[in-house]
């Protein structure tokens, strides 16, 4: 019955793809995670008013992040060629996609960090310093519990947002499920294999914003 | 404890220089609760800032028990802040932590290990009274019981100032009266300098033992409470105590007090300190054969003691009239008689 249906897939190929895209999508967000993590941090801290004010690094970090997050992701795949190539020998595989994936949405994930540290009260803030708090006792104890659930549901978004930026990389031969849709599906006619891509897909974002929801729910006490 | 000395602090806006506090100069004892009253942007906020380093003076100094707090920077101040605590008036607790992870914040900043912190946490909770609420959120607690978290997380690295900035403004009328009532406690218990401002003058009668008034950045007016209240000199400082008494204008003249009640005598009394606290009208009425109307009055309770005055209205003979104001007069309460029949 599904053989007469969806003649053209593979589902052994099919298995492998998902797989692939899980482990770019997972690799990927982890990075961006810490990385975004660490831009949002020097971009509030070297904001006017902050702790570390500095108005030439924050306008810095500020370029770097608009830039990166402005560049529609298909191109920079290509600009990035020379250095992936250059970091990992190779520009294909799901390992060469990562440079351009955590690239394209740390800064994404910079902003949303910025914003979500933006909204914790500031007096909380000068609660812990009244305290005698040093900046790091800030950050570790006061900026990343206050502003969690924030961080979480943004993370939740980029990491939708890779998925999708997988199947960009797919095209150019990055591996997983986009890649499988592009060439089997698309270049090949087989329209089957790109109606299945498709569901795994959204069936791996539904998976992920539900999870990431669940987790945000449970992080805020407010 | 406290020696603010030439203080000020200019803040430079968009719309050029904002002198926010202008030349200040206050010492403050030890063990006394120092009240700072003014309207918004009198520059109460900043001056207390500056009394933490959380903000840093333009001129002058402040200096809290021999240290310079103006001057100190780093771990000198993060230490000196571990001694010179702060309440809020919208809390600032961590909704993140729950009331014993809050108060045990500082102990964290200050070091302390963790068997120690959880020991002091109790304690803590045991003074301020929030027992039994301990794994609770802040959004799980009234307005009163997060200023009691604050208060025991202001305290929790027993320290010699308590700072207290609009700590009741938010807060409904009675519990405002508990908190500042837990303050009271904790200053003739902890022997804790506390400074506070407000732009209630209710705060200040209730436990304030000497008070600043603020306007424009400057203080315009100082002194003992009880002084402050009956013989207020500047226009702000008779705003600020007709809060309390109500507007002059609305207590009827004496001419018409004299008007309205002609018959018998009418009787001004001024009590001050300890007079009140006796029952002098009740014995008045007992002891005498006249009739006492109350026709106006107020009394109000200070830390230095109450004051305030009242009119009577005495009727009866002559000769229990005149026994009963001779009475007033032992008892050492200033007696006036403004009407005669």
């Amino acid at each position: 019955m599904i053989e007469k249906l969806l003649p053209n897939v593979d589902w052994n190929d099919m298995w492998e793809a998902s797989l692939e895209t899980l482990y770019m999508s997972a690799m990927a967000t982890g990075f961006t995670f810490v990385i975004g993590l660490a831009l949002g941090i020097l971009l509030f801290l070297t904001s006017p008013r902050q702790m570390w004010a500095n108005k030439l690094v924050n306008w810095l970090t500020g370029a770097f992040v608009n830039i990166f997050r402005s560049i529609p992701f298909i191109i920079l795949i290509i600009l990035l060629i020379p250095f992936t190539r250059f970091l990992l020998g190779t520009i294909r595989g799901p390992d060469a996609a990562l440079p351009a994936l955590i690239i394209g949405a740390a800064p994404f994930y910079a902003r949303m960090v910025l914003i979500a540290l933006r909204e914790i009260d500031k007096g909380v803030i000068e609660a812990a310093r009244s305290m005698g708090a040093k900046t790091s006792t800030i950050i570790w104890k006061v900026l990343l519990p206050e502003s969690l659930p924030a961080l979480l549901s943004g993370l939740t978004v980029t990491a939708v947002a890779l998925v999708g930026y997988t199947a960009m990389a797919g095209i150019i031969g990055a591996g997983g499920l986009g890649t499988l849709a592009f060439q089997d599906g698309f270049q090949r006619m087989q329209g089957d294999v790109t109606l299945v891509s498709t569901i795994i897909i959204l069936i791996i974002v539904f998976i992920i914003q539900w999870v990431g929801d669940s987790i945000t729910a449970k992080a805020d006490k407010r | 404890m406290i020696k603010l000395q030439n203080l000020s602090k200019t803040f430079s806006t968009a719309n050029g220089q904002l002198v926010a506090v202008d030349n200040v100069n206050i010492t403050v004892e030890q063990s006394e609760i120092f009240g700072i009253i003014g309207y918004s942007g009198a520059g109460k906020s900043t001056l207390i800032r500056l009394l933490n380093g959380l903000e840093k003076p333009t001129s002058g100094s402040v200096s809290v028990n021999g240290q310079q707090i103006s001057s100190s920077s780093g771990q000198a101040l993060r230490n000196a802040r571990q001694k010179v605590s702060m309440i809020f008036q919208h809390f600032n607790l961590l909704w993140s932590r729950t009331v014993e992870d809050n108060i045990s914040f500082p102990l964290e900043i200050a070091g302390i290990s963790k068997s120690k912190r959880a020991e002091r946490v109790k304690e803590l909770i045991e003074l301020v009274g929030l027992k039994g609420r301990e794994k609770a959120y802040p959004s799980q607690l009234s307005g009163g019981q997060k200023q009691r978290v604050g208060i025991a997380r202001a305290l929790a690295n027993n320290p010699e100032v308590l700072l207290c900035d609009e700590a009741t403004s938010a807060l409904d009328p009675e519990t405002t009266d508990a908190i500042l009532e837990l303050l009271v406690d904790i200053n003739k218990r902890l022997g804790l300098t506390i400074v506070l401002i407000t732009h209630e003058m209710h705060v200040i009668r209730k436990i304030c033992h000497r008070v600043a008034v603020m306007e424009a950045g400057k203080v315009v007016e100082m002194g003992n409470v009880l002084d402050i209240f009956q013989t207020p000199q500047q226009d702000i400082t008779k705003r600020f105590v007709a809060q309390i008494n109500g507007p002059e204008e609305a207590n009827q003249t004496i001419a018409h007090l004299v008007e309205l009640y002609p018959s018998g005598k009418l009787v001004k009394l001024v009590f001050v300190g300890d007079r009140t606290e006796q029952p002098i009208l009740s014995r008045l009425i007992k002891q005498y054969q006249v009739e006492v109307n109350i026709v106006q009055g107020n009394i109000a309770q200070t830390q230095n003691g109450a004051y305030g005055t009242l009119y009577l209205q005495l009727e009866g003979t002559p000769i229990a009239i005149n026994d009963a104001i001779q009475y007033l007069h032992d008892q050492d309460v200033q007696t006036e008689v403004i009407s005669h029949d």
